[in-house]
């Protein structure tokens, strides 16, 4: 036998190199967040030109805080959809905790945290007992979630005694989807965050290149860094714009709360699937349970545990949910929402079928799915044909993720 | 000399299918075990028994002479016993390194130590002299059949195992790679591993192995020295369960 392994280039492989191995990834059907980027950017050019008014700070601000919901709900589906099953409650399930929240809240005059608290509690058990039944019994989690999607319908209409809806008043919760940073915080924030990524990254460059491993290259650091200071950059800029008809009488500026609140979500639960065997054991048991299990992985552990995650971040949502509509009412987590949820996972790129998907997805497609509803709400279409272009992309994404499966068997890289 | 692993009595039934039938079987350090059988015999089966992916339904199991119980693949990875299955088991959505660790990660706190399971990945892979593998970052799913089988040997040789179980590792494999795979099970041996090669091809058995135990029909035929066999004998004891006073006799082994 000739080759063996060459010993590893200490400087690594060129952007060139990189760009290369991008391209050939992206032909072999592993296309990743490059559909959603696209998307977004082709939907925002469009609106920008159609009606002016979506350029604006203030629209800006709006698209975080009316995609932020659906955006955490998408979080906890990817853990979900890893491991190739799905969630259809997860949004009435944010309805039956934002529901426990304002609950505990107005009619019990609790502390935020402690309305907090329980929410989440709530959505942990919730997920218990949906993962328990999906993996102790092997029922479908289709089935499983779809009576639970029915359930905690009805469980919403008790908990708000029919019809009627709470209203929320408590100032740390409003604060969440209608409140802004300081515009100089959103800058500090920006700062430390791009320095610490740039920081991160070379470390870990440096270290691998110390160990003769193949490290990335400074200058592909570089771009990424760049990137991400420019674009983080034009965001803070944009938003820290004056958006107040009468700046006199009250300043509207600055970050809105929920957009900190989300990129700690990405980092910690993306740290949680890159970083930590746990995270490698989903990927491992979406991709192939019974290797897994072969493996000495707790399949029906893991399938709870993502099960509750879910349902957690759901709960998440909800309160974010209850925090943008001041109140609470049977509709919350209702009509659209899981649908959207959903959809923002896929178009961001995780996969249907199980195995791949990142947490970044559903920030991305969670981008798409509110720059939709925003730009179309801005052009005056009816909620109908908002749903129907929705279902639409959906569909779009869902073909996309098809298509690169079976391209990726074609070429032999699944 | 005390046989590492060694069964008695196993019997392993499907539902109504009885699979196993009181089956006896010896491995020893130092030396390579040929599992023959027909298809169907219950080789990959009797594998899977002591890989704790089958819960036997009685007999004994014991290791290093000491009774065992084995109820899962982690209690057999615990005892030092790595199966390369016949059915892959890799999970195609990873990469070569992520597949060697899987379930036995590297870490430094809770945080995987990468860096140390690449080296580690890349030492032994070189080791076996495996044949050029773009990078070993590189999806599972990429690889070609014969690279894929390298990589499950090379996940099963990592950890310093005392038994190594190869499931027909060389019926994918061309012939250059077969010779290479049949090279190492036989340097494994050497250093004084025990290991286990399933295998339909004779020459390959008697090219490498020290012992040959023959299942039939879920019994096993005969347990013997591989110098004290001719390859017609081995024939009949997989075709027909006995040859001459070898074998079985009305199903009990004489
Ligand atoms: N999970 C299972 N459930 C039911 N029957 C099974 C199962 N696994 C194996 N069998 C049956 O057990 C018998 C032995 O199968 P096994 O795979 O052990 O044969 P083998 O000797 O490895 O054959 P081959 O040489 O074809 O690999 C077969 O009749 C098979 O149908
Ligand atoms: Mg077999």
């Amino acid at each position: 036998m000739t080759t063996t392994l060459k010993p590893a280039p200490v400087e690594g492989p060129s952007i060139a190199a990189n760009a290369r191995g991008y391209v050939e990834r992206v032909r072999g059907g592993d296309m990743g967040a490059l559909p959603a980027v696209f998307g977004l950017v082709v939907l925002c050019a469009v609106f920008s030109i159609l009606r002016p008014s979506f350029l604006t700070s203030g629209n800006f601000a709006n698209l975080f805080t009316q995609g932020a919901a659906v955006t955490v709900i998408a979080m906890g589906l990817v853990f979900v959809l890893l491991l190739g099953e799905i969630d259809l409650s997860a949004g009435f399930a944010s309805g039956v905790c934002a529901a426990v929240l304002a609950i505990l809240l107005t009619e019990q005059g609790m502390p935020w945290y402690v309305a907090v608290a329980a929410a989440i509690l709530t959505g942990a058990v919730i997920g218990s007992v949906i993962g328990t039944l999906v993996a102790k019994l092997g029922i479908p989690s289709f089935v499983v979630t779809l009576a639970a999607f029915l359930g905690f319908q009805g469980l919403v209409l008790l908990l708000v005694k029919g019809g009627t809806n709470i209203s929320i008043r408590d100032e740390t919760i409003l604060a969440i989807s209608n409140k802004y940073l300081p515009p100089v915080l959103g800058w500090v924030l920006l700062v430390v965050g791009v320095a610490a990524y740039a920081g991160l990254q070379l470390l870990r460059a440096r270290k691998r290149a110390g160990r003769g491993l193949t490290a990335d290259p400074v200058s592909l650091i570089a771009v990424r860094v760049g990137a991400l200071a420019v674009l983080g950059g034009l965001a803070v800029y944009f938003l820290n714009l004056e958006r107040s008809r009468n700046a006199a009488v009250v300043s509207l500026k600055g970050v809105p709360i929920v957009v900190p609140i989300i990129i700690v979500l990405l980092l910690v639960l993306t740290f949680v699937l890159r970083r930590t065997s746990f995270g490698r054991h989903l990927y491992a048991v979406g991709g192939s349970a019974e290797a897994a299990r072969r493996a000495g992985i707790n399949v029906d552990r893991m399938k709870i545990s993502a099960f509750m995650i879910c349902s957690t971040l759901a709960a998440l949502g909800g309160v974010i949910a209850a925090s943008r509509a001041s109140s609470v009412d049977p509709n919350t987590g209702g009509s659209n929402v899981l649908l959207y949820a959903v959809g923002a996972a896929v178009i961001g790129g995780t996969s249907l079928f199980g195995g791949k998907g990142r947490v970044l997805d559903a920030i991305l497609g969670g981008a798409v799915v509110a720059v939709i509803e925003n730009g179309m709400g801005l052009m005056g279409y009816s909620s109908g044909v908002k749903y129907i272009v929705t279902g639409s992309v959906l569909l779009l994404a869902a073909s996309v993720d098809a298509f690169s499966r079976k391209r990726a068997a074609a070429t032999g890289m699944r | 000399m005390t046989p590492v692993l060694e069964l008695r009595g196993i019997d392993k039934s499907f539902g109504p299918v009885q699979v196993l039938h009181d089956v006896a079987f010896s491995v020893y350090p130092g030396e390579v075990t040929a599992l023959v059988g027909d298809n169907g015999a219950g080789k990959s089966t009797l594998v899977k028994c002591v890989g704790g992916i089958h819960p036997i339904d009685s007999g004994e199991y014991l290791f290093e002479g000491k009774p065992v119980q084995v109820g899962s693949p982690r209690d057999a990875a615990g005892l030092g016993i790595e199966i390369v299955y016949q059915d892959l088991a890799l999970c195609d959505n990873l990469d070569i390194v992520q597949n060697m660790f899987l379930g036995r990660e590297h870490k430094r706190g809770i945080v995987l130590d990468e860096d140390t399971m690449e080296e580690m990945a890349a030492r032994t892979l070189e080791s076996l002299s495996v044949r050029t593998v773009k990078s070993i970052r590189q999806h599972v799913s990429s690889l070609s059949g014969g690279q894929r089988q390298t990589v499950a040997i090379a996940k099963a040789v990592l950890w310093n195992s005392k038994v190594v179980i190869l499931d027909e590792p060389t019926a994918a494999l061309g012939v250059a790679q077969t010779a290479q795979v049949l090279e190492l099970v036989r340097r494994l041996a050497d250093q004084g591993l025990a290991v286990v090669l399933i295998s339909h091809n004779m020459n390959d058995v008697f090219a490498v192995s020290d012992r040959i135990a023959a299942l039939y029909l879920g019994r096993m035929a005969a347990q013997v020295k591989t110098s004290d066999v001719t390859h017609a004998q081995v024939v009949e004891l997989i075709t027909s369960g006995r040859s001459g006073d070898l074998g079985l006799t009305n199903g009990v082994p004489a």
